[in-house]
């Protein structure tokens, strides 16, 4: 994981000893450092298959389930950690996933890709949806199906009652904290339950 | 690499008597067994396969019959359990027909075939007795216990009875206890034999009958729950025997007829009609909950060392996903290490014995890891070492 700096500023979000719940783990890589550099315990969540495969492969925990079912699975509160990363925008129930993550979980850590990037506004002025490497993908053939911005989801955030602790941008793998709405391909928002 | 190729299994005799769960006591037994690979040095490696309710001891490999394991399409040299890094144990359950002590075998107390007074067993008393059988050949403790249905029960029993000795437990289309619908498949079966004018309450090896016409209703049943309505579809579909229909009501019409007539003539020539009752009841009985009080979570709590890896597959119905669901959120609410994989399968329960691509990817995975750990035991999780963030 050393190379990937924008996971490195993740994972110093996440107290040492940390049980963690990783929703939408992919391949397990970030649990998986998680575990051995900062002492974390738990599971991560996943639909792939390869993803499953890889996270049984490198010894993570991980639970095959699709999150649009919810997280009934858990209890309250019993995670130190919830995790959610690049992975609301694939959810067709945000705002009850936001909910859950907060449910089960004292911290929820959120990254998304940033709609409001300059890239992203030029494109659009220009008339066209943004094809860019954090959306990747043509308008018919997105998987993100949820696209919002930071400061749409401070809104969001509000609405759920969460307490954002901290909200910056990625960009380039360094954390953007200068008008990140703007400059940053990705938002990262911590939270924590009021 | 090379295949298992012939195998020959052992009959190992044990003369301590068994407490059953049930209060009776089985005096002395035997137990079929057959084993594949080498123990290393430590006794590490050794892995504890789990029957459900027709299968037996053989595994893996081909009997000198040219009969092949019922999971070697698992279990086998650069299988997903490969068994050049695992000694693999297979057993027969105890009131089973394969070779260990059951009901066509002579009661030692009175000479007689045991018939339908062999005591009942339970997947608890088969834990008790496979256990004294690791204990027999000087492991102390499995790398893992696995089954697959009745076979998955008992892997689950293992982390609850002797927790200390197994690290991994991989349970496969299996259930927390049955459900009312399934003990209702299992009544039917079991009142098709005890109803065969052929059964003559059990003790029919006496009376030099086979109760055979009970057993083949007792396999078709049983066989239409392995299935899903869609592999049962694209098999058989509405196709007929012969080139049109012939009007008959005890005729076969449907080649799903002949094929389940076909199947279950197979069957009633080779099992036994006690050990089917026997087998159905362990499955009935099984709810670890029961003892606290309907807590699953409760009753897992004790298996905190285990790891475990719980798989289901979505078109089983029979031991549907939902119920592995229900183990997996006890394990998680215990904190217990647990993987969960859902295999989008369209075989129906049948496909634990298949070799479903995405489901040996998951089992190779699993083994893998455990063969990695065996030569490299993970060291304890320092917090904070090397975190440069």
């Amino acid at each position: 994981m050393s190379e990937r700096k924008d996971l490195q500023i993740i994972a110093s979000l996440v107290p040492a000893g940390s049980r963690v719940l990783d929703l939408g783990c992919g391949n397990g890589e970030l649990l998986a450092w998680l575990q051995q550099h900062k002492g974390c315990s738990g599971y991560g969540i996943e639909l792939a298959d390869h993803n499953v495969h890889a996270c049984v492969q490198r010894g993570v925990d991980v639970i095959q389930l699709n999150l649009d079912e919810g997280l009934a699975l858990f209890d309250d509160r019993s995670f130190d950690v919830v995790l959610q990363l690049d992975t609301l925008q694939h959810l067709r129930n945000t705002e009850n996933m936001l909910r859950e993550t907060a449910r089960v979980g004292r911290i929820g850590v959120i990254s998304f890709p940033n709609f409001a990037h300059w890239p992203n506004r030029l494109r659009v002025l220009a008339g066209r949806m943004p094809v860019t490497k954090a959306l990747p993908y043509q308008w018919y053939d997105t998987p993100n199906i949820r696209v919002g911005t930071l400061a749409d989801f401070e809104v969001l955030a509000r609405k759920c009652g969460l307490q954002v602790t901290d909200s910056f941008g990625l960009q380039g793998g360094d954390a953007v904290r200068f008008w990140p709405n703007l400059l940053a391909s990705v938002a990262v928002f911590k939270f924590e339950q009021v | 690499m090379t295949a298992l190729g012939q195998v020959t299994p052992q009959l190992m005799h044990f003369s301590d008597a068994l407490p059953l769960k049930s209060g009776a006591v089985l005096p002395a037994y035997a137990l079929m067994v057959e084993t594949y690979g080498t123990l290393n040095a430590d006794k590490s490696n050794a892995v504890l396969v789990c029957h459900a309710l027709n299968a037996s001891h053989h595994v893996a490999g081909r009997h000198a019959d040219g009969v092949e394991g019922w999971w070697d399409n698992l279990v086998g040299p650069g299988k997903p359990l490969d068994t050049e890094k695992f000694f693999v144990i297979g057993v027969n359950n105890l009131g089973s027909c394969f070779g260990s002590s059951g009901p066509t075998h002579l009661n030692p107390d009175n000479g007689c075939v045991w018939g339908a007074d062999f005591p009942v067993v339970t997947v608890e008393d088969w834990v008790e007795a496979q256990a004294r059988l690791v204990h027999r050949l000087g492991i102390q403790q499995l790398a893992a216990v696995i089954g697959g249905s009745l076979g998955g029960m008992q892997a689950l029993a293992w982390s609850l009875q002797y927790p200390q000795r197994l690290r991994h437990c991989v349970a496969v289309a299996t259930a927390p206890s049955l459900s009312a619908q399934n003990i209702a498949f299992n009544e039917v079966a079991r009142r098709a034999i005890v109803t065969d004018p052929d059964f003559h309450g059990g003790h029919y090896i006496a009376h030099g009958t086979v109760p055979k016409r009970g057993l083949r209703v007792a396999r078709m049943l049983g066989h239409i729950t392995y299935l899903s309505d869609d592999a049962m579809e694209a098999r058989f579909g509405r196709s007929l025997r012969a080139e049109a229909l012939a009007y008959s009501t005890q005729d076969i019409e449907f080649q799903i007829e002949g094929y389940l007539r076909h199947q279950s003539d197979k069957f009633s020539e080779y099992f036994d009609a006690n050990t089917y009752l026997l087998i159905t009841r362990a499955l009935d009985y099984f709810d670890p909950a029961a003892a606290y009080g309907g807590s699953l979570t409760q009753a897992f709590a004790q298996a905190s060392a285990v790891r475990f890896v719980i798989i289901s597959f979505t078109t089983d119905w029979r031991f549907a996903p939902e119920r592995s669901r229900e183990i997996v959120k006890a394990l998680v609410d215990n904190r217990i290490r647990v993987s969960y994989a859902e295999i989008e399968a369209p075989h129906g329960h049948d496909a634990f014995l298949l070799d479903d691509a995405r489901y040996h990817a998951v089992m190779r995975a699993t083994f893998d890891q455990m063969a990695e750990e065996l030569t490299h035991p993970p060291a304890p999780a320092k917090p904070n070492e090397g975190a440069h963030v």
